[in-house]
């Protein structure tokens, strides 16, 4: 769109630059563009995964437009989302701007915060029920008759569970995006304001939050977009269940074609994830306005 | 004590994993191109290594006629087979539950039918229990050879606690619910429950449909009868579930429990549950994880109770009435006759049947009550060939009689009529809207 307004160009690299792109130009095209058309393709056909593919027109669509199933998928999925984007962003930020700190102390709880995501998701998962197990877990071992609770077969626990066990994996990886971004924020700021007689509180609150703008858009648009696609911990540690009480569009897209041998409808519910997942990504990248990707350090 | 796998089988197998994988480099490569016919199975203890044995003994019998084994873990397996399959990729050799997927995998065209071979080889099948042949069957066809074993569903109990609290196991349903309070009373769960693994809890249905309207109510679902799922029996069938579950009949947080890890077992044979409905294979479970607990003679058992004014005959049962191979059709010639001398002549072989009987199961072979009581666990092996082998009907779980499309609401919609958030009719209304499919 700039292309009028940039610099004028140059012969030699702008011969070779775009070729540099090829190679993963084709690993692109190759295994996402491909693919997303197979996808979209067999979203208007019938296969069990084993026999002939037959085209069906809309019905898969209709099937899956019109299944109340669809819209509680859709639900839970903003839910968890949402949820999670709230749960998450106030503590990370906070976290984040904890860790700027130069003490030495600091860098060693960076540390082990941030342990948790060095754990794969099914790892996580599957601790974290054994842990919960009502009758030989955590609260029975300690003798804490709390933590004994039917934590995977109440519908509200059950998703309570998901958002916590969720932003305990995923909250060390926000905290270091925030903890880099208050490190670049520059000292000049502070001072001034220290001159000015701001305390902490409101440093935080006049300076280092507004600083951070772009990066909890950048944050953000990772929590909604990548929340879209969690399936493996919530396969294990609910299934989906209690009832459907946790079951999210992605498990409900593999429910319906590896389980239930129904590829057609299943199709169509990763169509939807692509499209929501696409709209999101845009819509945050407008709630960044047009100068989110200019770099905001001084003098750059 | 019968444990079937010592140290010792154990390492022998590690050995003759790198002998055999040189072997078979031997052959060309791949299935399909290949001389050799290959097999995959499932993995897990102790099965797995009845599996191998039986087949390293047929290998070494038949030098000419090599297959080569592949193991998957149970979950991994039923996505890549089904993959596999799709792809064409599939081995000679395929096993499985029969029922609902065989029968997908018929109707792609996918799998060998055996009817005539079976014709030609009558002393094949008469030497299995007759059972084992419907999930076998497809529209009047034979598809999969029955092999390896029984696996009724049956109703345990802790002997220990019931002398406990003072009472009798129960003879009918009215029993179990005059018993569920009297548990309670003394905190003991009254029934163990892995609820989260969603099969359990249709073990109870699939009998309380049996001994309440007999076995015509799920075979005409089974067939695709129109609203076969809203018959009085099953509707009554399903409110008793629930009376059940308001009765906090189940262990409390039963929706929390998984099979997979046997922490309903646990509550078993740790005494915190007093009776438990499972699969036959729980007693070898309940053997290795409970200590004392059944050498003992903590554990009892017995087949699940008639229902006050119910059709069905309490001699039924319900559960897996064998394992399967099936044949693929794309195999060549030489390899479907490979995976036919293996039925003949490497399933259910001595050797093998007397691994079964270790792990402490029954062999779907007939007339192997003199073995069976021989063995340390004659009592329970005598149930179980009892309950087989004489049973009128031994219906085959219901997520495997069902089509893959269908079991998968079946679960979602057990699951939801366990947690009391649907009612029987609105499971009914549900699960009609999928018959046939």
């Amino acid at each position: 769109m700039s292309v009028l307004t940039g610099p004028p160009r140059r012969r030699e690299p702008s011969g070779i630059l775009p070729w540099l792109a090829a190679p993963a130009l084709v690993f692109f095209v190759g295994f996402a563009v491909i693919p997303l058309l197979g996808v979209f393709a067999l979203s208007f056909a019938n296969w069990d995964g084993i026999g002939s593919i037959h085209p069906s027109g809309l019905t898969n669509w209709r099937a899956v437009l019109t299944n109340p199933g669809l819209p509680h998928a859709l639900w839970v999925t903003f839910l968890v989302m949402a949820v999670s984007w709230a749960v998450q962003t106030p503590l990370s930020v906070l976290l984040g701007a904890f860790l700027a700190g130069s003490q030495r102390y600091r860098a060693v709880l960076g540390v082990v915060y941030f342990v948790p995501l060095l754990l794969s998701s099914a790892a996580i998962a599957l601790t974290y029920k054994a842990l919960l197990d009502p009758n030989f877990g955590i609260g029975h071992g300690l003798g804490i008759g709390f933590l004994s609770q039917d934590w995977l077969g109440r519908p509200w626990l059950a998703f309570g569970l998901v958002i916590f066990v969720v932003s305990w994996q995923f909250i060390p990886f926000h905290s270091l995006l925030y903890q880099g971004a208050v490190r670049q924020i520059p000292q000049s700021l502070y001072e001034a304001a220290q001159l000015d007689g701001a305390g902490r509180v409101r440093q935080f609150f006049s300076i280092t939050l507004p600083q951070l703008k772009y990066t909890v858009i950048t944050s953000s648009t990772l929590m909604v977009v990548g929340s879209l696609t969690f399936f493996d911990l919530i396969f294990i540690l609910t299934e989906g269940g209690p009832g459907d009480a946790t079951r999210v569009l992605a498990l409900d897209m593999y429910k319906r074609g590896f389980q239930a041998n129904l590829m057609g409808p299943a199709s169509a519910i990763a169509v939807i994830l692509v499209l929501v997942g696409l709209a999101l990504a845009l819509l945050l990248r407008r709630l960044g306005g047009r100068d989110a990707g200019d770099s905001q350090l001084e003098g750059a | 004590m019968a444990n079937p796998l010592s140290r010792r089988t154990l390492l022998g197998m590690a050995a003759a994993v790198p002998v055999s994988a040189a072997l078979s480099a031997c052959g060309s490569s791949g299935p399909g191109k290949s001389d050799k016919a290959s097999y995959w199975y499932l993995s897990g203890q102790p099965q797995e290594g009845v599996r191998t044995k039986a087949l390293d003994a047929f290998n070494e019998a038949h030098s000419d006629e090599r297959i080569k084994g592949t193991t998957f873990q149970n979950d991994a397996y039923k996505t890549k087979i089904k993959t596999a399959i799709g792809a064409g990729e599939a081995p000679t050799l395929i096993w499985g539950w029969g029922g609902g997927t065989l029968r997908s995998y018929v109707k792609a065209g996918q799998v060998e039918d055996l009817t005539s071979w079976f014709g030609d080889h009558p002393e094949v099948k008469k030497r299995l229990f007759p059972t084992a042949f419907g999930p076998a069957t497809i529209d009047g066809r034979i598809y999969a050879m029955p092999c390896e074993t029984v696996q009724p569903i049956v109703l345990y109990y802790n002997k220990k606690v019931f002398e406990k609290v003072g009472v009798e196991p129960p003879q009918s349903w009215g029993d179990i619910m005059d018993l569920v309070p009297k548990f309670n009373a003394k905190n003991i769960a009254p029934f163990s429950l892995g609820g989260q693994s969603r099969w359990t809890n249709m073990m109870w249905l699939e009998f309380l449909f049996d001994r309440i309207g007999g076995p015509e109510v799920f075979q005409a679902v089974f067939d695709g009868e129109k609203d076969a799922w809203s018959n009085p029996a099953a509707l009554d069938a399903l409110g008793k579930v629930q009376e059940l579950i308001k009765a906090d009949g189940f262990v409390k947080g039963f929706s929390s429990i998984t099979a997979d890890s046997n922490a309903d077992q646990a509550l078993l044979y740790s005494g915190r549950a007093a009776m438990m409905l499972h699969g036959s294979w729980s007693y070898g479970i309940q053997k290795a994880d409970g200590g004392r607990f059944v050498a003992d003679d903590g554990l009892g058992f017995m087949n699940f109770p008639p229902v006050d004014g119910g059709k069905g005959d309490p001699s039924d049962t319900v559960g897996n009435p064998g394992q399967y191979l099936y044949i693929s059709s794309k195999a060549s010639a030489e390899q479907k006759k490979i995976a036919k001398d293996y039925f003949t002549k490497g399933v259910l072989q001595p050797a093998e049947v007397k691994n079964w009987i270790g792990t402490g199961a029954v062999p779907l072979l007939l007339g192997t009550e003199k073995q069976l009581a021989a063995s340390d666990d004659a009592e329970f092996l005598n149930f179980t060939y009892d309950v087989a082998s004489k049973a009128k009907t031994f219906a085959q779980s219901w997520d495997q009689a069902l089509s893959p499309t269908a079991a998968e609401t079946l679960l979602d919609n057990i699951a939801k009529l366990f947690q009391r958030s649907i009612s029987p009719k609105t499971f009914a209304a549900n699960m009609n809207a999928v018959i046939g499919k």
